[in-house]
């Protein structure tokens, strides 16, 4: 039989059982769409994140006063081991590495700021120049803190995109003294807006140098250090350097953390990764009851047409016939269904990531791809056991119905 | 053409051994006009069916055109039958979905002819039996005898040597069936092999070669001058 010959049969067959037809078509389309919907979610879930991290740098070395990791007794029982607090001058000897290519302290706090009659609480981050490279961040106006000593407290603030709306509305901003607990300053620059960075919201921020804000806070202590590393395979070195550096200083306790963007990141990435893969397993049993189904109307499409199979045999079709014909009705039927719950899917994902334009969804090639081969798989195989029965009818008992 | 040789068929149902076909010796030659009689459970069918192929005899050998045919693959014989074996059913078997000319050209299609190539054998049959104007009709839009004769059209496509017809006036009327007939004798006329199984003794009458069956045996076999 020529192939077009074939195609043609089988389309008449399916179109004969219009009901049959679109039963299955449903079926795998349902299973198919929720397999593009749901592992599109899984991986925009896993690309947000991912996406956060990196944001930050991959380059990224953040030191946290205190260690997680103690072995043994609570950390106050363990006598004259204290944690120390983290200085300024602990983040100034960092720089004097070669491995380091930027470090910026940072301390956080809240304060009232008001300008004119409108006040707000707002977070305020005291930090240096470098911050602003060490973080990615851009400016939408003015300019970022000035690189000066670390230990000046310079009267100047930049403020997040959604402070300035609050405070300032239509007024220009910049050059404009603010009110920021007891002290004064004045906003030297706007930073862009760049939505949520992982725990703080950059558009709703004021940052002032740190030594402001160890005045504003009234504390000497660092929240933690962002460093850079000169590169990313600088990084287990830069993080060792930062950890020798500090127990010099803090005589011989080791009594930091060093968290590597690079860890935490790899980790989301795979705690993610397989999320997206069991939503998509979980998906894919609805493309084996699609398949299940494909077999069932397949063995009652046969039962109703079996005059037709043994007519068939009788003007000389081969048992291999048969099976071609109704392997290619199965396997249209689950392509054709499957296609349709492709443009279902990515119709569905479109809507979430109109809906939730912060989440990057979209189905990964993958799993698009994986749809459909299982999707045909499932059709070839549940396929199968009812065109070989097809192939073996009796031709006589067939054709001894009317 | 056709030479069975100490033909049984013996079919088993439940405990029960039921010989369909005994000792069958039967020689038919090219061109032969033949009809098969006999009553209900006779084996009249069955020896039809071996005959087309469809159904393998338990034992005995069987030559088609001077090849054993017995020890055919499924496959064999299905090539077998199409090339060489015309079947018309007493329910004529049209596929209900496809239009007269597609039931004629099944044959063709499964044999892998191209469509253009088809098309004008399928016309020349369609004209042969005068049903060119029903080419485009389904089955249910066609009258009984109709219906017949575009099975005997699928039957013939092929240009087989034989044609066996099982009944094939049962379920027509007078009319009808004396013009299904006619044209099953004008194909015999042009030299095809024609075996006719029914119940009607007029019909039967009408063949050259008359055979009786009674219980699996055949016990009458005369070719009328």
């Amino acid at each position: 039989m020529i192939t077009r010959d074939i195609l043609r049969f089988t389309f008449g067959a399916l179109g004969g059982n219009r009901v049959r037809t679109a039963l299955i078509l449903t079926a795998m389309a349902i299973g198919v769409a929720s397999v593009v919907i749901l592992t599109s979610l899984g991986d925009g879930a896993r690309r947000f994140v991912v996406g956060e991290f990196a944001s930050l740098g991959t380059d990224l070395l953040i030191i946290i006063p205190g260690r997680s990791e103690t072995a043994g007794a609570a950390p106050a029982l363990i006598v004259g081991a204290t944690p120390r607090d983290l200085t300024i001058d602990d983040a100034a000897a960092l720089t004097r590495s070669s491995l380091i290519r930027r470090v910026a302290p940072i301390t956080i706090g809240a304060a009232s700021a008001s300008w004119h009659e409108r006040e707000r609480e707002i977070a305020v981050l005291g930090s240096t120049a470098e911050l602003l490279k060490v973080r990615h961040w851009t400016m939408s106006q003015g300019r970022f803190l000035p690189p000066d000593d670390a230990d000046r407290a310079a009267p100047l603030c930049v403020i997040g995109a959604k402070v300035r709306k609050e405070l300032f509305g239509e007024n220009p901003a910049l050059g404009e003294w603010m009110r920021l607990g007891d002290r004064r300053c004045q906003v030297i620059g706007v930073l862009a807006t760049e939505g949520r960075s992982i725990g703080m919201d950059v558009e709703d921020q004021v940052i002032i140098p740190v030594a402001s804000a160890q005045i504003l806070f009234n504390s000497p202590a660092l929240f933690r250090i962002m460093a850079q590393a000169s590169s990313r395979e600088a990084v287990p070195k830069a993080r060792q350097f930062v950890l020798d550096t500090i127990r010099d200083r803090h005589q011989g306790e080791e009594d930091i953390t060093v968290v590597t963007q690079d860890a935490v990141l790899a980790t989301f990435d795979k705690i993610l990764q397989a999320l997206t893969l069991t939503v998509a397993g979980i998906a894919a049993i609805s493309l084996a009851v699609a398949g299940i189904l494909i077999m069932n109307v397949m063995l009652i499409a046969i039962a109703q047409r079996t005059a037709e199979i043994g007519l068939l045999k009788a003007v000389g079709a081969t048992g291999r016939q048969i099976i071609i014909l109704f392997m290619t009705e199965a396997a249209m039927l689950s392509l054709s269904g499957a296609l349709i719950g492709l443009l279902i899917g990515e119709a569905g994902s479109r809507t979430i990531g109109y809906l939730y334009p912060a989440l990057p969804v979209g189905a990964p090639l993958w799993s698009v791809v994986t749809a459909l081969i299982v999707a045909l798989l499932t059709g070839l195989l549940f396929g199968a056991m009812p065109a070989r029965r097809a192939a073996r009818l009796d031709p006589i008992q067939a054709l001894s119905r009317r | 053409m056709i030479r069975l040789e100490e033909i049984d068929r013996v079919f088993e149902v439940g405990d029960q051994r039921v010989q369909a076909l005994n000792d069958i010796n039967l020689h038919v030659e090219p061109g032969e006009y033949l009809s098969i009689m006999g009553p209900s459970g006779s084996g009249k069918s069955t020896l039809l069916n071996v005959i087309g192929l469809l159904d393998r005899p338990t034992s005995g050998r069987y030559f088609l055109s001077g090849n054993d045919v017995t020890s055919l693959s499924e496959d064999a014989l299905a090539r077998t039958r199409r090339a060489d074996i015309g079947f018309v059913f007493q329910f004529f078997h049209l596929v209900p979905r496809l239009t007269a000319a597609e039931n004629i050209e099944l044959p063709l299609m499964l044999e892998g002819i191209a469509p253009a190539e088809r098309k004008p054998r399928v016309d020349e049959v369609l004209d042969a039996l005068d049903i060119r104007d029903r080419a485009h009709h389904r089955p249910d839009q066609l009258s009984g005898g109709q219906r017949q004769r575009v099975a005997i059209a699928r039957a013939t496509i092929m240009k087989p040597a034989i044609l066996l017809a099982d009944e094939p006036t049962g379920n027509l009327d007078q009319a009808s069936g004396k013009e299904v007939i006619d044209t099953l004798e004008r194909l015999n006329a042009s030299g095809i092999t024609l075996l006719i199984v029914t119940h009607d003794q007029q019909l039967g009458d009408r063949a050259r070669r008359y055979v009786k069956m009674v219980d699996g045996r055949i016990v009458t076999d005369q070719t009328r001058g």
